[in-house]
């Protein structure tokens, strides 16, 4: 394995504040700081345009009929009606799409089946909601009719609805290929021979559901042609789909432009694309602009879900409590098409065991095709759904010992240098004991049960959730900044912002490295064709990447700028520190009052002298002095991730970049007349090795725990035979304001992550460990552990009434 | 297709529309009059994205046909705004709190938050989230939402009138 990027820490030892931003004797000014800028202030004015709010002159509306049945054969269609239907400009079926193959080789053609999605069925629909025709009219009331009116003939197939099913002899075949679609092992050592050794072994069979991400915002985007190229400003995390959008209408990769706009959440659900291959293939042809907006009611029934997943778990211990092996089988149902279930497969393999040392391990995963609609990303990807499987299994362990839950885990707890399954050591320090502790001293005294009939029960999750793409796609990103001549600073970088602060949080490095106040900071993100790309915004992996590589970017800048503000000062250019928009020898910043959030005007002129006597140059003057030497203050960087391979065959390689840490402690009231599962208090720590800004880590922390308690006790998006069951956004129940406590926070700075400055991601980790903290408190309140996820009242009361008898 | 004339007062402006009778206030406020801020999130009346005060009262601009808002005055989050697009103080405390991500619930949350406060002055906490339960929210967990309101609401009492604007 390979290390490319900034020097990591090495032997234990942590870099210094002064290594890691480059800056003498430093001590952060803007990084760590909770700066309510950039998106937040159009956020609370409502000024924000949504990929719904753009409107074109001449601009169409654009609508997709969608296959009724989850399983036929399409015998024909007839769009007569809809086309004569005023104010209708187009309608198109499979024969109008150029290249009507969507190939998603989400391994990167490590493992899986080659199988193609159509953007328009042709012959053939494999789920509910599968688009056949995609129509375009003057007016959204218009296209919604005309969809109305296409009229699509089927001949019912025999379709498949759970993966036991899929995999039985003679189901019915999704696709011809088979119905695996992929199958991932990883071993280390012998864990049969270790399992029949161990002095205790529990085992047990977990089961989770399909999941609605739920964004607020709806699918949405407007396309248009302009000089020849085909631009889409849509909702996604995504813009590198401008390729594959390139591939379906058989033309160049120049000629296609994808805007990114700030999005009213994706959650993972917007990582594949959603309107963009129809409005491409409307706005191509009509040559107009054309705006689509999916209705709720479609994304319930159309866009992708989290996998349900089956994980069967066998675990052994010595009778100290010490893990020797485990086994685990994991399926997941894949639904109709590939999309990115390989990879949400492969990482539940990588993290089967937990932060957990597991010397002998035979962990399974295989995604399986259904006639469901199809599974995708959905924050914490594969890795989240397990967190249930392997701590369950650590609870039962512990009651089988007569240990304590904590005292087992801690005799487990992987560190620093010790081996996964997969072979590889461990980069970066372990502190999930510290979050363990620290959540649960957040929650208290246990409190007692309010009545009659209600018990009370306590309960702790941990989990490793990996930050980064898996190491094999040889991750990159780039930044571009410019220093302007009146000293303000311009960033470009081809990230998507989800509402987590993407964007701000490179503006807060930039500030850190090169001084400018935020308020002079613009940042231009999200566009194909006018931004380096950073890849996506997915798999916890912009804080890392682009944080990376603006970092680098901004190091760079400096480090070239540095020997002409050193020759206006008079000092060597290693004795310059960058804040509050101006240059100074080191350490005269803070003795110019200059140094607290680096707030200050970098605007003036007045360069020497002033400001409490210190001399300074500003960031203006800095850049002028630049241009008369023919130094340019813009500067772009690439940052490459660590490379690796993995060998799907052994099961063993490289998986993970790095991992977050985190603990999550729960105290729940059950009602054993109803079933009826309070929360009443909660509790959630994480190592996020550096906070760029805490605020919104922490709203990281709330946010993932709360969509994490709907998994846990409300969410199933629940098909039946096919069908979705929640037709309507009533009948899906995500947590309101009442539902569920305020979540307790506390934040771990390790400072030994791999992302800028020793930040570790936190986008997807605190998501996963609810469930199982919730299933733990459950078991700790009626001494049965739920298996079935969500736990809802039915559930519960069947624990309680199979205890009973 | 009827459309028929019709005079909105949003924002302590009037603005005269040709709609159809089917037509949603949200329909209008967004398309017709170009309010990104009352935003489509469900048209079930669930999600609360499109929240309008109605004559002072929040009301989802989905279930609300733009007839039915003829003369009555609407105000949507950038009617809170005074000159210059300064911030209302509930604004304030939603910035200052971070109590927006993704930012797609945040102006119906703010203006469901405001008719609480002006209707019972220092809510608690309880009574906050009661009133919040239509205005869901899938990013936040709602602790920083409450938090804002919360402080919002206090300063409301500690104010002569009981509202800080």
């Amino acid at each position: 394995m390979t290390t490319v990027g900034p020097p990591q820490p090495a032997g234990g030892q942590q870099l210094t504040e002064e290594q890691l931003t480059g800056q003498p004797g430093s001590r952060y000014r803007v990084v760590g700081q909770s700066p309510a800028h950039h998106d937040f202030v159009d956020k609370v004015k409502g000024a924000l345009h949504y990929a719904a709010d753009w409107r074109l002159p001449g601009m169409l509306h654009g609508k997709i009929v969608r296959s009724q049945l989850p399983s036929a054969r399409i015998t024909g269609i007839d769009a007569s009606a809809a086309r004569a239907l005023p104010g209708v400009v187009a309608v198109l079926t499979a024969a109008d799409v150029p290249s009507n193959r969507i190939v998603e080789m989400a391994s990167g053609g490590l493992a899986e089946l080659e199988v193609s999605m159509p953007v328009l069925a042709t012959d053939r629909v494999r789920y509910l909601g599968e688009p056949v025709a995609v129509v375009a009219a003057v007016t959204q009331q218009i296209a919604a009719e005309a969809a109305e009116l296409v009229s699509v003939d089927y001949e019912e197939l025999p379709g498949v609805f759970d993966v036991e099913s899929a995999r039985a002899d003679g189901a019915p075949q999704v696709h011809e290929v088979g119905n695996t679609l992929v199958s991932w092992q990883i071993r280390c050592g012998d864990a049969a021979s270790a399992l029949a050794a161990a002095d205790v072994v529990v085992e047990g069979e977990y089961r989770s559901q399909h999941v609605e991400h739920a964004y607020l915002e709806p699918e949405a985007g407007v396309g248009w042609v302009e000089n020849g190229v085909l631009t889409l400003r849509v909702s996604t995390q995504v813009i590198e789909h401008a390729a594959t959008i390139a591939r379906i209408l058989q033309v160049p990769q120049s000629k296609v432009r994808v805007i990114a706009a700030y999005m009213g959440g994706g959650f993972g659900g917007k990582e594949d694309m959603t309107v963009e291959p129809y409005l491409a293939l409307l706005v191509w042809h009509t040559r107009r602009p054309v705006r689509m907006i999916w209705d709720r009611q479609e994304s319930l029934v159309g866009s992708t879900k989290r996998h349900p997943f089956i994980m069967r778990y066998r675990t052994g211990a010595s009778g100290d409590g010490t893990l020797t092996a485990q086994q685990v089988e994991i399926i997941g149902d894949a639904g109709a098409y590939p999309n990115l279930s390989p990879r949400v497969l492969f990482a539940a393999a990588a993290c089967a065991s937990g932060p957990y040392r597991v010397p002998n391990a035979s962990i399974t995963s295989s995604a399986v095709f259904t006639n469901n609609v199809p599974s995708s990303a959905f924050r914490g990807f594969g890795a989240m759904q397990i967190v249930l499987g392997y701590e369950s299994q650590m609870d039962e362990l512990a009651d089988r010992l007569g240990m304590s839950r904590t005292e087992l885990r801690e005799r487990n707890f992987l560190a620093k240098g010790d081996l996964l399954p997969s072979g590889e050591p461990l980069g970066t320090c372990v502190e999930v004991a510290q979050t363990m502790h620290r959540a649960v001293a957040l929650l208290g005294e246990p409190p007692a049960p309010s009545g009659p009939g209600k018990v009370t029960g306590r309960g702790i999750g941990c989990n490793r959730h990996p930050y980064g793409r898996a190491i094999w796609f040889r991750d990159k990103a780039a930044a571009w900044l410019s220093l302007q001549a009146d000293g303000t600073l311009l960033i470009r970088c081809g990230v998507t912002d989800l509402g987590a602060g993407q964007a701000a949080s490179l503006c807060q490095i930039a500030a850190e490295v090169l001084g400018a106040p935020l308020d002079d900071i613009s940042i231009y993100i999200g566009d194909s064709a006018l931004n380096p790309p950073a890849g996506g915004t997915f798999a916890t992996r912009q804080l890392y990447m682009s944080g990376n590589a603006v970092l680098q970017a901004a190091r760079e800048l400096r480090d070239r700028m540095a020997p002409v503000a050193a020759d206006l000062l008079g000092v060597p250019p290693d004795g310059l520190e960058f804040a509050t928009g101006r240059v100074w020898p080191a350490g005269a910043a803070g003795a110019a009052g200059g140094g607290d959030g680096g707030g200050g005007d970098g605007h003036g002129a007045d360069g020497h002298g002033g400001d409490g006597g210190g001399v300074s140059v500003t960031l203006a003057e800095l850049a002028a002095a630049c241009e008369q030497r023919s130094i340019s203050t813009a500067h772009l960087s690439t940052w490459r991730g660590e490379a690796g391979s993995f060998d799907p065959r052994t099961g063993q390689g490289d998986t993970f970049p790095d991992y977050t840490y985190g603990t999550h402690a729960a105290d729940v009231e059950v009602d054993t007349e109803t079933g009826q599962v309070r929360v009443l208090r909660y509790a959630a720590c994480h190592d996020v090795g550096r906070a760029i800004n805490p605020m919104r880590v922490e709203g990281q922390i709330q946010g993932g725990a709360m969509q994490g308690l709907g998994y846990a006790l409300t969410e199933d998006m629940d098909i039946q035979d096919g069908y979705a069951q929640a037709a309507l956004f009533a009948n899906y129940l995500i947590p309101n304001a009442q539902d569920f406590p305020d979540v307790l926070v506390a934040i771990v700075e390790s400072g030994e992550g791999k992302g800028p400055l020793g930040a570790r991601g936190i986008g997807e980790p605190p998501i996963g460990n609810v469930a199982a903290t919730i299933a733990s408190a459950i078991q700790d309140a009626i001494g049965v552990r739920p298996a079935q996820l969500p736990m809802t009242p039915e559930r519960v009361l069947a624990l309680i009434d199979a205890r009973d008898t | 297709m009827n459309r028929r004339r019709l005079v909105l007062s949003v924002n302590g402006g009037d603005h005269e529309v040709w709609v159809l009778p089917s037509d949603t206030l949200l329909d209008v406020l967004h398309d017709e009059l170009g309010l990104a801020d009352v935003r489509y999130g469900c048209g079930e009346g669930v999600c609360g994205t499109c929240t309008v005060l109605l004559d002072g009262e929040p009301v989802n601009g989905c279930l609300i046909l733009a007839v039915q808002a003829a003369g009555r005055p609407v105000t949507t989050l950038r009617g809170l705004m005074g000159p210059g697009e300064t911030l209302h103080p509930l604004q304030e405390c939603f910035l200052r709190r971070g109590a927006s991500q993704c930012g797609f619930c945040t102006p119906g949350m703010v203006l469901t938050a405001l008719d609480l406060v002006r209707r019972r002055g220092r809510a608690s906490r309880e009574e906050i989230r009661y009133a919040l339960v239509g205005n869901l929210c899938r990013c936040t967990g709602y602790t920083k939402i409450l938090d804002a309101v919360e402080e919002y609401a206090d300063q409301a009492a500690d104010t002569p009138d009981g509202v800080p604007s």
